[in-house]
């Protein structure tokens, strides 16, 4: 399933795998969180072997897998002092805990309700206010917005922020390019279980040649005209349009009015485009024969 | 706090939430009481006038059935709370709060000790139960109070922590509910095939070795024996042997099962 991946994780970061459905990311995760065993290979987290000590990794990491893990048959509330009873925390300590976790993750309401009852973004909530109720140093997040509407996205968003902003380490898995690019420090992108790509958003967005500025045309006559006129174009003639690589900036962008406008062509609309996170992930992720090329 | 200190917190921990359950969930708690008192009223009621009479006393031989039958139930209601631990513990795995148990630094059998627990306690409610719908119809037994009493509830006690460990791994071993609830159903079957509801002397040859030998027939005799005055001989030690190696082998199963890498 996975091969050789090699990861750091700097302490106090958020690191982002990312990867389409089946990359192996929920693996790579339940392995880090000791639930799976490994074939092989040595992993340390939180500075203890995985293989050797695992109740130690467990003492140090909070896990939110995909799938929720709240009992259903217990009350938000329940679940939280149970979570509270288990990471053997004092009765007066796990009841201000849990009451300070209900509060912070808008649950008061609801927390004599029984869990199963919650809608997704509750329940979601739930989940992850029980993972934090042990103040792990590190915590897994298995896309902890899929299925989520926007607004619950960028409130968890919100969350994560604020815990990495308490020194927590947050190891997440998404697919959503946009999340990562918010979030992460570091992204590595994750297909058909290899390491493809690693870096800052940043690092793996210059992996792509610049962007590029689109003129759509009204009739044929435009874009011949004006693919004559530039000649290190792409142009699609089902379309109309001309794609002329740029920067992006104001400078080269004035140059190009100016190309226009002394030809006399007339363009229907115009629109500028940086490359971004998507292009990224489909250039590395959708051409399997050129993977090896495009990363090492 | 060491290591037994871990193991007693979170296997109390993990009973609180299994009693919740319970409470929540009334339904199945409510059947697994319902079916022996059934089955009870049933056999005294339906069967009772003629088995009796089979038993070959010269008084009415319903009243005599009663006392005949009461631990052949009792046992009954045992093998039914079982059956219904199996389900539990199978539904109870396709949670996903399981997986978060595996990630935590938590005791981990407590996630099994705890159904186990509970399991005893809705044994308990339920033993009780038939108990008083037995003495409501005229369950009369010898056994004085102290003494012989207690040691029933210690012998039901026994076999009750046996089959509750094996019904566990059961559950555990299960590929999905469906087959958990169908995997313990002999055991609900075993009474019938013991002394429970007529002297194996009674049956045919090859029924009547199995019938004999079977762990059940000896757990009921004992039973018999120390709440009616009848003679155990050999039964206790038998049952006391068969219940230390279910629970043992139960035991180990369901640990192993659970301890099994969900990735294999």
């Amino acid at each position: 399933m996975l091969d050789g991946i090699d990861l750091n994780v700097a302490e106090g970061t958020i690191f982002a795998l990312l990867g389409p459905n089946g990359a192996g990311k929920t693996t790579t995760v339940q392995i880090l969180s000791t639930l799976i065993g490994a074939d092989g290979g040595d992993v340390c987290v939180a500075g203890h072997d995985l293989g050797r000590d695992p109740d130690a990794v467990r003492d140090a990491i909070g896990v939110t897998g995909q799938f929720s893990a709240v009992d259903n048959l217990l009350t938000g509330e329940e679940n939280l002092t149970l979570m509270a009873d288990l990471r053997h925390l004092e009765r007066t300590e796990g009841r201000r805990r849990t009451s300070q976790l209900l509060d912070q993750f808008d649950l008061v309401e609801v927390s004599k309700k029984p869990a199963g009852t919650y809608s997704g973004g509750m329940r979601r909530r739930l989940d992850l206010a029980m993972t934090l109720v042990g103040d792990s140093r590190i915590i897994f997040l298995d896309e902890p917005t899929t299925g989520l509407d926007p607004r619950s996205r960028r409130t968890m968003w919100q969350i994560i922020r604020e815990l990495v902003a308490g020194g927590v380490t947050i190891f997440l898995t998404t697919h959503y390019l946009e999340e990562a690019d918010q979030l992460a420090d570091q992204i590595a992108v994750l297909n058909h279980g290899r390491l493809i790509a690693r870096g800052t958003p940043d690092e793996l967005k210059r992996l792509l040649p610049g962007g590029h500025i689109r003129l759509r045309f009204n009739d044929p006559q435009g874009l011949e005209a004006a693919a004559r006129v530039f000649g290190e174009s792409t142009r699609d003639d089902d379309s109309l349009t001309l794609e002329i690589p740029s920067d992006g900036g104001v400078r080269s962008l004035r140059a190009l009015l100016d190309q226009l406008d002394s030809t006399a062509i007339e363009v229907g609309s115009l629109s500028v485009h940086t490359p971004d996170l998507d292009d990224v992930f489909l250039s590395l992720t959708g051409q399997p024969d050129n993977e090896k090329e495009s990363v090492r | 706090m060491n290591t037994l200190a871990y193991a007693v917190s979170d296997s109390t921990t993990m009973l609180r939430r299994n009693l919740r359950h319970m409470q929540r969930y009334p339904s199945l708690t409510l059947m697994l009481v319902g079916i022996p008192v059934i089955f009870l009223l049933m056999f005294v009621y339906v069967f009772g006038g003629t088995l009796g009479a089979g038993l070959g006393s010269t008084s009415e031989g319903r009243a005599e059935y009663v006392n005949y039958v009461a631990p052949g139930i009792l046992l009954m209601a045992v093998a039914g709370v079982a059956q219904g631990t199996a389900i539990s513990v199978a539904m109870d795995m396709t949670e996903g709060i399981i997986a978060r148990f595996r990630t935590m630094a938590i005791f981990r059998p407590s996630v099994l000790t705890g159904h186990v627990l509970g399991s005893m306690i809705q044994t308990g409610l339920s033993l009780a139960v038939v108990i008083g719908v037995a003495l409501l119809i005229g369950f009369r037994p010898t056994a004085d109070l102290i003494g012989w009493w207690i040691a029933a509830i210690g012998v039901l006690a026994m076999i009750t922590l046996a089959l509750t460990w094996l019904t566990v791994a059961l559950g555990l071993a299960s590929k999905n509910v469906e087959a958990a609830s169908n995997l313990p159903m002999p055991l609900m079957l075993l009474p019938f095939l013991g002394s429970g509801f007529v002297p194996t002397d009674s049956m045919p040859v090859g029924l009547r070795w199995f019938a004999e030998y079977q762990p059940f027939t000896s757990v009921i005799e004992t039973l018999r024996g120390l709440l009616m005055g009848t003679s155990i001989g050999n039964s206790a030690i038998i049952a006391a042997a068969w219940c230390a190696a279910i629970t043992l082998a139960g035991y180990l199963w369901a640990r192993a099962a659970f301890n099994r890498d969900p990735a294999r």
